[in-house]
């Protein structure tokens, strides 16, 4: 697994991907949290972290399913995966070492927006006053949230070996879970807020008041556990 | 004793069968392969080389039948089967843009050679692979023939005891197919190797042992001499000037058949593989005839091949 996630992490850190990355997430996420008028943290007068944490999981919908859009796509095409798949590597050290490649590389790119929390709180009036629990527990959900789009990514890309298909369809898929449930409990009637459950956006929020709940975290896990199991079982289709 | 015997062979398949959907791409083959041993697979395209390499790596599962690895059952000791075999996969995949060391580091790692020794391994294996050259480029910007060279060394990185070959000279300019097969010559001293072609001359110059396989079964597995005794016939080419009579040429001793193939010139096939020259010639002397041309052609491999994979398909 490691030599897998070695390999992934240093092919995206070797090609433009992960500067890219990077670099889109942090300037489309700067400009929205500084900048732009409507949702600046400078003009809205508070000092609070809200615009990184509402917007990032939309910049993730297309950033994430770009990461992950070739990383099976790529090999099944190449024929590569072959080669992967008849060395002594299991099917899940493959899987998981792209996982963790991928959420890495996510990782990577929300670290510097510890900056924007010291700017907040350098800026508070009195300074450092600021929901310091809040943004902990924002972050840990945008952790978990990437993880869970990073599965689907893998999954997306699993079921393909064209990588435009794989990009759209995990885009959907991260699209679906994040907002899909919340839109489809208005419908619910009784039923609304466990309909409302089965999406991140619940689970996010609560983990945004700066509550980790171990029942939100187990929803974050469980559903990753779930979606690189049906990877796996995916890739090891051609066993059948 | 026979499982004392089972332990000396490499790679045994027993009763494999593959079946894609309504068609067995491999039908019911077995066969043995000695330590050792170099072997030829050899068929048509679609003839099922491909597919029983990809069960005996694990890469797919057997339909029915069990491939074994130094005793060890593929289906069942998947990983341990794969540490020991070194494969070269069919049109040879690579990672493009990881440079020759940075890819050879990579497989060696997953093949868990422990850290202080993989470097001096890589060192040795692009030495082998006649690599140095072209070890700080990227296999993008490789050649065709390097490239093969590239795979054939993530193949024997950990120093395999079977290696498996899916067409490793396809596609390659004459000269490079030649310094392939010198490589494989060259490594394959200490190792069982089993390598796929359709290119005859190849098998008659690297391997001891050939197997035929067409629509999915065995249809010759012998060593390359016996095949060429067994099968091979010498017909003799006879070029007159001249109208010639062909019934005159079927009476003469030791020919079963005649044919014309131009105007004064002849195929005469032997019986029991007699050598007709002589007699041609004297017959051509007592007759006054001028003979321009005499010729004995002996069957080639690629005449068994396509006598077996041919009338397979007919019958």
């Amino acid at each position: 697994m490691i030599q897998v996630f070695v390999k992934e992490f240093n092919s995206f850190l070797n090609s433009l991907i992960a500067y890219i990355v990077i670099g889109a997430f942090l300037t489309g996420i700067g400009l929205l949290t500084w900048v732009f008028p409507e949702t600046s943290v400078l003009d809205y007068g508070f000092a609070d972290l809200d615009t990184l944490f509402s917007m990032a999981p939309y910049v993730f919908i297309f950033l994430i399913p770009a990461i992950t859009m070739k990383s099976f796509a790529e090999e099944k095409k190449m024929g590569t995966l072959e080669l992967l798949l008849t060395k002594p590597l299991s099917d899940w050290s493959v899987v998981l070492g792209k996982f963790l490649a991928t959420w890495a590389l996510v990782f990577l790119a929300l670290v510097p927006t510890v900056i924007y929390y010291f700017s907040v709180y350098k800026l508070g009036n009195p300074v450092g006053n600021v929901d310091s629990a809040g943004v902990m527990g924002s972050y840990i959900g945008l952790a978990l949230l990437a993880m869970i789009f990073s599965a689907f990514g893998l999954l997306a890309s699993s079921l393909t070996s064209n990588q435009i298909v794989s990009f759209i369809l995990a885009a959907f898929l991260c699209f679906l879970i994040y907002m899909g449930f919340d839109s489809l409990s208005s419908f619910g009637g009784n039923a609304a807020l466990f309909i409302k459950q089965f999406g991140i956006i619940y689970h996010y929020e609560s983990l945004s008041k700066g509550l980790v709940d171990s029942r939100d975290v187990i929803y974050f896990l469980s559903v990753t556990a779930f979606i690189l199991l049906t990877t796996k079982v995916v890739i090891s289709s051609r066993q059948w | 004793m026979l499982l004392l015997h089972r332990k000396k062979m490499s790679l045994s398949v027993s009763h494999l069968t593959k079946v894609f959907g309504q068609q067995r791409a491999v039908d019911d083959i077995t066969f043995s392969i000695e330590k050792g041993e170099i072997v030829g697979f050899l068929g048509p395209n679609g003839a099922g080389k491909s597919t029983t390499m990809k069960m005996a790596t694990g890469y797919l599962p057997a339909t029915a039948g069990s491939i074994q690895v130094n005793g060890l059952d593929v289906a069942t000791h998947s990983i341990q089967v794969r540490k020991m075999m070194g494969y070269l996969p069919e049109h040879n995949p690579l990672y493009q843009d990881m440079y020759v060391h940075e890819y050879l580091h990579f497989i060696g790692k997953v093949f868990e050679i422990p850290g202080s020794k993989l470097k001096s391994r890589v060192a040795e294996i692009i030495e082998l692979c006649g690599l140095t050259p072209e070890q700080n480029k990227k296999i993008e910007a490789l050649s065709k023939g390097y490239r093969q060279r590239v795979g054939l060394a993530q193949a024997l990185i950990h120093n395999p005891e079977v290696l498996i070959l899916d067409e490793p000279t396809t596609g390659l300019d004459p000269n490079q197919i030649l310094e392939i097969r010198k490589l494989i010559n060259q490594i394959s001293s200490d190792k069982t190797v089993i390598f796929s072609t359709h290119i005859m001359q190849e098998v008659q110059a690297i391997c001891d042992r050939v197997i035929v396989i067409n629509k999915g079964e065995i249809v010759a597995d012998d060593s390359v001499n016996n095949l060429l005794a067994a099968q091979g016939q010498s017909d003799v080419v006879v070029e007159f000037e001249g109208e010639v009579n062909s019934e005159d040429l079927a009476t003469l001793e030791g020919v079963e058949k005649v044919t014309l193939i131009k105007s004064g010139i002849f195929r005469l096939k032997a019986k029991n593989g007699a050598d007709l020259r002589a007699e041609v010639f004297k017959f051509a002397s007592e007759r006054k005839l001028s003979l321009i041309g005499l010729r004995k052609e002996e069957n080639t491999l690629e005449d068994i091949f396509r006598s077996l994979t041919v009338k397979e398909t007919v019958t």
